[in-house]
């Protein structure tokens, strides 16, 4: 293998990045929430991928040839996915530690993944170009939301798709991803999410309007407490929820 | 390798050979890999015996019952056509307590096909007819690679050691190799279970009179016997006996054998002859405590030995197969890793709960039925009664028995994987 990551980090860190992979991908770990909602994420990002740029999930590698970047990249959840079905993908995340953590544990995964410590804006700025953006729970929390999917959108080749998921602004969204996941629960720490920062629907189909993109599918993703499980819903967006739209 | 740093794995290792490496190629195993070629998944299936044994064209005793899904999911494998016109419908089950010498009770469990919309509730295959469709089917899929004759001897995590010290490196290993699973044991699985003194006597009969398609079981103090239609004025005989007097009779000679069969069989079929050879199976349950493992799945009797008292052992397998081709087929579409802990994980928790209902009710049928205590025999007479009565539960006894209840694989319910 070849691919050994390009960082500049002493052994002793290496170590404590690889721990840090080790929790991120630890379905049962801190990020158990993520891996229970990541399937469906992934079914939904697959269909409207394959769905847009015409592609069948059975054949060997289907997004091959799609340049994907994914924003907010983590530990890399979404991206090795991408990667592992064909896809040229960059990582990007504004938190500079997440970087050389998603590159060890793609390494070990035996995947190709950019991984960069950056943001949508310095890569639109730079005049960087994507088939498809993912922009997973991330608009939520940046200061600027029509700055940042601007961003986006310039990122996109004409045709491109971005797929963008955030959480709805109602008393049960309060209740469900503030009080439930961050207090009872304690899937995420407390301050994770800003209540006031989430976005409805409609206000996000009006805001990916004027970032010149053209909102094209919306779903909901539910959580079934008995089997404890998500899945997609066409009707009920009252918590997450998950848009694609294309640029023309 | 470069850089001694990195955590052991197995795909970071070595490029694999393979997407799934199957050991055993009796009928579980190929019937995963044919499936999992459906998603685009390639696998290795490994098989201890020579292809000669395989792929025999006289019959030679064995039967299987198969159940409507698992029907529908050999059609979803491309595999029904070519077997067809050599299975038999089973069109009614009659289901009895008897005591030798006295008859059938009088009140006995009657289920007719007619009663569900689906069709007939399973079919009878010879094992030549099935085992010849999946060698074919496993030749002319290129995505399947089949290995007679080939022995494992090691295992690591995701890699099997053959005899001859060749190597094999895979995504995901599965056990297809019977209760007494090496896959299953190498890896450290422990299995719990228990016998039951008992040995089921396996062999087919040609018979006089016509069987109409009617499967029959007779409940006897020392265990079930199952007649069970095959093409032709043919039936085969699932005969459970304590393991003494089953030992005695798998020794006699076929005339002895006979002899002993009449009484039990009865005469509605006129005069019976045996067809082919005998079999004797030891009876018991084994179910493994874990059905998965790093990179590791086990399915079929490696996963849970079932007593074979109303054909479900393969049905059971089946499920297995469906139900793994289809977690793997999902997590392959969604590009997750199909052998990460929490895909293989959504795999065990679809079957445990399944096959632990279906291998402790199987266990509490047989000890319920064969006992020759009086009043075990009218309660049991009462709640036949009971169930011949009630429509309902009749129209779901024949539902279970064909297999189509509970959580069902996309493939047993006749839709693409």
């Amino acid at each position: 293998m070849n691919t050994a990551p390009q960082t500049t980090v002493d052994d002793g860190e290496i170590a404590k990045f690889e721990a840090m992979a080790a929790e991120w991908w630890d379905t049962e770990g801190k990020f158990k929430p993520l891996h229970m909602l990541n399937p469906t994420r992934l079914d939904y990002i697959t269909s409207q991928i394959a769905a847009e740029f015409g592609r069948d999930l059975k054949a060997d590698a289907p997004f091959a040839g799609l340049r994907i970047l994914d924003i907010g990249c983590g530990g890399g959840l979404l991206a090795e996915p991408m990667a592992r079905l064909g896809a040229d993908v960059v990582g990007a995340d504004a938190a500079e530690r997440n970087i050389p953590v998603a590159q060890i544990h793609a390494e070990q995964s035996g995947l190709e993944i950019d991984y960069r410590h950056t943001t949508a804006e310095a890569m639109a700025a730079a005049g960087e170009q994507f088939d498809v953006v993912l922009n997973m729970e991330v608009v939520e929390h940046v200061a600027d939301p029509l700055a940042y999917l601007t961003a986006c959108q310039q990122l996109l080749k004409p045709g491109g798709l971005m797929i963008c998921s955030t959480l709805n602004r109602n008393p049960k969204s309060y209740l469900m991803a503030i009080i439930g996941a961050e207090h009872v629960m304690r899937w995420l720490p407390k301050g994770t999410h800003e209540w006031s920062k989430f976005i409805t629907p409609d206000e996000l189909y009006d805001l990916i309007r004027n970032a010149g993109l053209d909102p094209v599918d919306r779903k909901g993703f539910v959580f079934n407490p008995i089997l404890w499980t998500w899945g997609l819903s066409d009707r009920d967006l009252s918590v997450n929820y998950v848009t694609s739209s294309v640029k023309r | 390798m470069d850089n001694p740093r990195r955590a052991p794995n197995i795909t970071g290792m070595a490029q694999p050979d393979t997407d799934i490496l199957i050991v055993g190629g009796g009928l579980n195993g190929p019937c995963l890999a044919l499936a999992c070629a459906q998603a685009g998944l390639r696998s290795v299936v490994l098989d201890a015996l020579p292809v000669d044994t395989r792929s025999g064209d006289t019959f030679d005793g064995r039967a299987y019952a198969l159940a409507l899904a698992s029907v529908r999911m050999l059609d979803a494998l491309g595999l029904w056509d070519e077997i067809a016109d050599h299975a038999q419908p089973i069109l009614e089950i009659k289901a009895s307590d008897g005591r030798a010498g006295e008859g059938a009770a009088p009140f006995f469990l009657h289920f007719d096909h007619a009663e569900i919309e689906e069709g007939p509730m399973g079919h009878m295959l010879e094992d030549r007819y099935l085992r010849r469709a999946l060698l074919d089917a496993m030749e002319a899929e290129t995505l399947v690679t089949h290995r007679p004759g080939t022995r494992v001897v090691g295992q690591g995590v995701g890699s099997v050691t053959l005899e001859g010290g060749e190597v094999l490196i895979a995504r995901l290993l599965v056990g297809a190799d019977g209760r007494r699973s090496g896959v299953a044991e190498r890896a450290g699985i422990k299995r719990m279970g228990w016998g039951y003194d008992q040995t089921a006597l396996v062999c087919a009969v040609d018979h006089e009179k016509p069987h109409n398609g009617i499967a029959h079981q007779f409940f006897m103090p020392g265990g079930p016997l199952a007649i069970l239609p095959l093409p032709g004025n043919r039936s085969s005989i699932v005969w459970s006996e304590s393991e003494l007097r089953a030992g005695e009779l798998a020794a006699a000679d076929d005339e002895t054998f006979l002899a002993a069969l009449r009484p039990a069989f009865g005469d509605f079929l006129g005069e019976i002859s045996l067809s082919g050879a005998r079999f004797s199976y030891p009876l018991g349950l084994s179910l493994a405590q874990g059905f998965i493992a790093e990179r590791l799945a086990l399915v079929g009797d490696a996963a849970h030995g079932v007593h074979p008292i109303a054909g479900q052992g393969l049905n059971l397998g089946l499920r297995d197969v469906g139900a793994l081709a289809e977690v793997l087929a999902d997590a392959k579409r969604r590009g997750e890793d199909i052998a990460a802990s929490n895909v293989l994980a959504r795999y065990q928790q679809w079957r445990r709960f399944d096959t632990a209902a279906l291998a402790v009710g199987t266990d509490a049928v047989n000890r319920l039925f064969s006992n020759d205590n009086g009043a075990l025999r009218a309660i049991r007479d009462l709640g036949m009664g009971a169930i011949t009565a009630l429509p309902g539960l009749r129209r779901g006894f024949i539902r279970e028995a064909a297999g189509l209840t509970g959580d069902l694989p996309r493939l047993m319910q006749g839709r693409a994987l």
